[in-house]
């Protein structure tokens, strides 16, 4: 599986309204926690079918990280049944993110 | 490009320096000023000492010894560290000038722990932030306090005056150590919480508590106390850490590629004997880092 770019059109029916949870990673092109978690995310997709994994770029889609009010990054955003049901702030190794899913 | 920048000058530092030169790399230790081997009164536990010394006589020799085989020691007080634009290579930052190296190595001993002000921790990502160079962009056109009284706080001030419309400096009830613009707002009272409201079903930093009862309204808090330590410069770059130290493999690197850490930083042992053996394979690893980039 692949990372799925999220913006504020598709946001609502990929994630929202997804079949399975959904991991959204809010980061930005500046950070640099940012880009140590990026692979660790895409590796995530890849392992994990059962996961639908996103990532959403803050400066192009600011309304995005309002909406759920983030106010650091990287933040990785669990998402189940459409609801935000945990998240975790900063660089995290892989078992880090998937105990939001636990 | 530098070859090897590490970052602090105990055992760990002189170690990494002294392995990383004799495996032929460029080595250059930034510290300041002395860490906690300095405060040892006695080591008398450490192999081949016929007699005990104190932490500053050990701490002095080795870094006179470092010295005689060539290792450059600079005298600054690193405040950031990030990737370089490209991925080839780490920058180093301190007040006045940015380093690049292609390999880093952090030696800058445990910090302490977060100060016990109530709402510091839950409010970690909901207003309080530990790296202004990320956050800045959620606080255009609002307020924002810097924890902390030195170099270290006012470049993240520093960093967040474009973007913030004001910016204000709480000392936490000490003196800054440095001259501080005027354009930020010193406050030197003791901060006794960190104040929160509700905002469409999360919480957020609404403002500061101080001793005197005042609560100053702020809508982000951005922590920089004292200087900045192993785990604050790791934090910064993206590399591993729990429970405030560094994550590292068995060549003592961390995820984030060209950066090792060794040490009081990466927890266990508080030890010379520890910090030692840490510093020689962390700056083995890292002159065979820098050798793999030369090659390609």
């Amino acid at each position: 599986m692949t990372v799925t770019v999220l913006n504020k059109e598709n946001f609502k029916n990929e994630v929202l309204q997804a079949d399975k949870p959904v991991l959204v990673d809010f980061w930005a092109t500046w950070c640099g926690p940012c880009r140590m978690m990026a692979p660790v995310v895409e590796k995530i997709a890849e392992e994990h079918p059962e996961l639908k994994v996103c990532k959403v770029d803050i400066d192009e889609n600011p309304e995005l990280a309002q909406m759920f009010n983030i106010m650091s990054i990287p933040t990785l955003a669990a998402f189940k049944g459409g609801q935000l049901t945990g998240t975790a702030v900063g660089y995290q190794p892989k078992e880090n993110v998937l105990k939001l899913f636990a | 490009m530098m070859d090897i920048i590490i970052i602090g000058s105990g055992p760990a530092g002189v170690s990494a320096a002294l392995y990383a030169k004799r495996a032929g790399a460029d080595v250059t230790v930034i510290s300041r000023g002395s860490g906690a081997l300095a405060k040892a009164e006695k080591i008398e536990n450490y192999y081949g000492l016929a007699a005990p010394v104190t932490g500053a006589e050990l701490e002095a020799d080795g870094i006179a010894g470092a010295k005689r085989l060539g290792v450059e020691f600079m005298e600054d007080e690193v405040v950031g560290i990030a990737m370089n634009d490209d991925f080839t290579g780490l920058v180093v930052q301190t007040p006045n000038r940015a380093y690049d190296a292609k390999a880093v190595v952090l030696t800058a001993g445990s910090t302490r722990i977060a100060p016990k002000i109530p709402g510091l921790k839950e409010l970690e990502g909901k207003g309080v932030s530990y790296c202004a160079i990320c956050d800045a962009f959620f606080y255009r056109e609002k307020t924002v306090a810097v924890l902390g009284e030195g170099e270290y706080a006012l470049h993240e001030a520093e960093i967040l005056l474009p973007h913030a419309s004001r910016v204000m400096l709480f000392t936490n009830g000490k003196e800054p150590t440095v001259m501080i613009p005027d354009i930020i707002e010193v406050h030197k009272e003791k901060v006794v919480a960190v104040e929160s409201e509700n905002a469409n079903g999360t919480e957020r930093v609404s403002g500061l508590r101080t001793e005197d009862g005042v609560l100053t309204p702020v809508n982000g808090l951005f922590v920089a106390l004292g200087t900045a330590g192993s785990v604050d410069l790791a934090r910064k770059i993206g590399a591993g850490t729990e429970n405030n130290r560094i994550v590292v493999d068995r060549e003592m690197a961390t995820n984030v590629p060209g950066l090792y850490a060794a040490g009081d930083c990466t927890g266990g042992l508080l030890q010379v004997v520890k910090a030692a053996y840490e510093g020689a394979v962390a700056g083995l690893a890292a002159a065979k880092y820098v050798r793999g980039l030369k090659s390609l």
